[in-house]
């Protein structure tokens, strides 16, 4: 009897063990800077995790950690706790994940919107919104009657510049006379601080609202104000239903799926990923007919032919704000330009605040 | 009818225990809290205040998150103590932190041994200038040290926001809101390989001591105290008020900005927007759950500190929301105020009279 039950132990262990080696457990850890109802960054983060679990493996999450010294730890004890792969979805999580990195050669991480990959186990991610942009600039050139449009920024970084000036290169080819107002709000999610300067671009004119920060307070301060909006990151639509046009959508699942089956089979290697529209990292909520179905017609082919590669966002002659040429005609701003964009495109108002 | 009268005499051993019971109050609320959200209550609870712990690098990050509470509360200390209440501790780290950074900039590129202890020294200058404001005004033009305070908190967030994403940044960081990285030559030493515990824990030992010494054996101490059991009584014994609440405030102030500069020359290594998740406000909690005594307020310290990777790991292995954390420190702070009141009053149940129906 004792023996045989020592048998049955021997040979329960032994399954475990053989199985664990199949990778049973293989498991992908996600670190977020927002909670995950946020309906902006985290939230389209979290749908792109629920792919991954969907598609039968093992996730797991941690919200709202601060981008302090806590990150490190967090990161750390995903890696420590038998995770494989590991996202790290926010910038200031860029130095914590390759100090981890180097202490677990053996687990994956993958840093969004970073720059920094120091050890051969990093990888990191981001889309080109610029696409987006470029769509939303032509629906607002076309939309606007006061020509003003008013763009909340976050932060002066290159990701946002360069939206900016996608947006009002396009706008400004369907209307030459459109000028771009910013304000910055110097943070990614506060919804006080964003309509308060929703709130002040309105009263200086605009009627076109878009924003590069993650609540939903721009769209809803503009449904109120009558005047046209975009969503960002998730689609926007319910909050603001007669005043947005579209919304554009960070779709991380088909990347995180792909990525962690990847991990999972051992085919994962170092990369340096920037998807936009033809991969669908980058895509674009139903558009309003509000605005029309031959715009809507226009975008949709304008969508096409960025995914194609037909058009680009930055496609010369694109000049600075003081006239100076940045991009010649007939060439297009290569990715090294676009990674580090620090000055405005001509008709953009102001400075980067420096 | 129900009465509440004031007791006269407390136990001083009930006293120091009541913190103790608070504690398993909470474990107790908090085993309901997790039964109510559907997780086995005992293994929520070893995941939240064993499982962190459990290995050499749990601890020693113990050790990292407790290191600035304690260092805070034990400035604070100084303050309730004397009836100064001051909440803006956050405040004075972050000034501390922008001060000491400022420093460690300076420095950028130097080596030599010097650098770090003047970085630490300004740091130190920075939370007492900071913490000064508040007391010089309270003294001189009667203003309430509560509000101004707290409103200072703000200020210096702003103020290293403004530092951070402007004139500070990091000229090759892509106008990403943060300064370089510090020099090592302006990093706290790590005392062990591949753990992040540092000097920094040496600097809130010798605090600790000093405080006990400063309370309990100087004639300031027991200014300090008399102060804070009766105002009337340290008039009339003729102590200096107005010099004493600057001091309890530059104590405080500098032993915030210490832990703002050990933090920022030790986990993190340079400025940014974050550099405290609220440890000035926290560490409220820590000074009155150790009881404003030195020696409480480590033991405190580690269990505020236990909550915040509790919370963490709970979330990690059982998916248990992060907030988690924050409600077992609201408990064991309700608690403990709770039995405190049970402590100095009781509550007499009468029995209705006649005549008062």
């Amino acid at each position: 009897m004792y023996k045989n039950f020592l048998r049955y132990i021997i040979s329960v262990l032994f399954f475990l063990g053989v199985s664990g080696q199949a990778n049973a457990d293989f498991k992908v850890g996600f670190v977020y800077v927002g909670p995950t109802g946020d309906h902006g960054w985290t939230y389209q983060h979290d749908e792109g995790r629920k792919a991954v679990e969907a598609a039968g493996i093992k996730t797991t999450y941690v919200e709202s950690v601060p981008e302090g010294a806590d990150a490190e730890r967090v990161i750390r004890q995903l890696a420590q706790s038998g995770h494989d792969l590991i996202f790290t979805t926010s910038f200031g999580y860029m130095d914590p994940t390759n100090k981890v990195a180097k202490d677990f050669p053996n687990v994956k991480f993958e840093h969004a919107t970073g720059y920094k990959r120091e050890h051969s186990n990093v990888s990191t991610y981001s889309a080109r919104f610029y696409e987006g942009r470029t769509l939303l600039g032509h629906m607002a050139g076309k939309m606007t009657k006061t020509n003003v449009i008013g763009y909340i920024a976050s932060f002066p970084i290159p990701e946002v510049i360069r939206g900016i000036n996608a947006m009002t290169l396009a706008a400004q080819k369907v209307n030459p006379d459109i000028k771009t107002k910013i304000v910055w709000v110097f943070t990614w999610y506060d919804p006080g601080k964003e309509s308060e300067a929703a709130q002040a671009l309105i009263d200086q004119g605009a009627d076109v609202i878009m924003q590069h920060t993650d609540s939903t307070a721009p769209v809803q301060v503009a449904e109120k104000a009558g005047v046209w909006s975009f969503g960002q990151a998730s689609d926007m639509q319910r909050f603001a239903p007669k005043s947005i046009l579209t919304s554009i959508i960070d779709d991380w699942a088909p990347y995180y799926v792909e990525r962690s089956i990847a991990a999972r089979d051992g085919t994962w290697k170092q990369q340096d990923t920037w998807h936009g529209l033809k991969e669908g990292m980058v895509a674009m909520a139903p558009y309003n007919s509000a605005m029309g179905s031959d715009l809507v017609k226009e975008v949709e082919q304008l969508q096409k032919d960025l995914a194609s590669g037909k058009t680009h966002s930055f496609t010369g002659p694109i000049y600075d704000q003081k006239g100076n040429i940045l991009v010649a005609e007939g060439s297009v701003a290569d990715d090294g330009m676009l990674a580090g964009m620090n000055v405005y495109v001509k008709g953009v108002e102001g400075d980067i605040p420096q | 009818m129900i009465k509440i009268e004031k007791r006269n005499d407390v136990s001083p051993s009930i006293y120091f225990l009541t913190p103790i019971l608070a504690i398993f109050l909470t474990l107790f609320g908090g085993g309901i809290i997790f039964f109510v959200l559907g997780f086995n209550p005992l293994e929520a609870l070893k995941f939240f205040f064993i499982t962190p712990i459990s290995d050499l690098y749990g601890f020693s990050e113990l050790l990292v998150k407790a290191t600035p509470l304690c260092l805070i509360a034990i400035g604070l200390s100084f303050c309730f103590k004397s009836n100064n209440w001051n909440i803006g501790a956050e405040g004075q780290l972050i000034f501390g932190g922008i001060v000491g950074g400022g420093v460690a900039l300076l420095f950028y590129g130097h080596d030599g041994f010097y650098v770090l202890p003047i970085i630490i020294l300004a740091g130190a200058i920075g939370g007492m200038i900071f913490a000064m404001i508040p007391a010089v005004l309270k003294t001189y033009f009667n203003t309430n040290e509560i509000l101004v305070s707290l409103m200072l908190v703000y200020v210096a967030k702003l103020l290293l926001d403004y530092l951070v994403v402007g004139p500070w940044s990091n000229p090759e960081g892509f106008n990403f809101p943060e300064t370089r990285q510090f020099s090592e030559s302006a990093r706290m030493p790590t005392l062990f390989d591949g753990l992040r515990i540092h000097a920094g824990i040496f600097i809130t030992l010798i605090t600790v001591f000093l405080s006990w010494l400063i309370l309990y054996k100087t004639y300031l101490g027991f200014q300090i105290k008399v102060s804070g059991l009766s105002l009337k009584t340290a008039k009339y014994a003729g102590y200096k008020g107005k010099t004493m609440i600057i001091i309890v405030f530059m104590i405080s102030g500098a032993c915030a900005g210490l832990a703002g500069v050990g933090e920022i020359t030790g986990p993190i290594g340079q400025l940014h927007r974050n550099i405290s998740p609220d440890y000035g406000f926290t560490a409220i909690i820590v000074a009155f759950l150790g009881r404003l005594n030195p020696v409480g307020i480590i033991f405190a310290s580690l269990i505020v500190a236990l909550t915040y990777l509790g919370a963490e790991t709970a979330q990690i292995f059982l998916q248990v929301p992060k907030y988690t954390g924050q409600v077992f420190q609201g408990m064991i702070l309700f608690f403990l105020l709770g039995s405190d009141y049970l402590l100095f009053f009781k509550i007499k149940f009468l029995g209705l009279k006649k005549n008062e129906l």
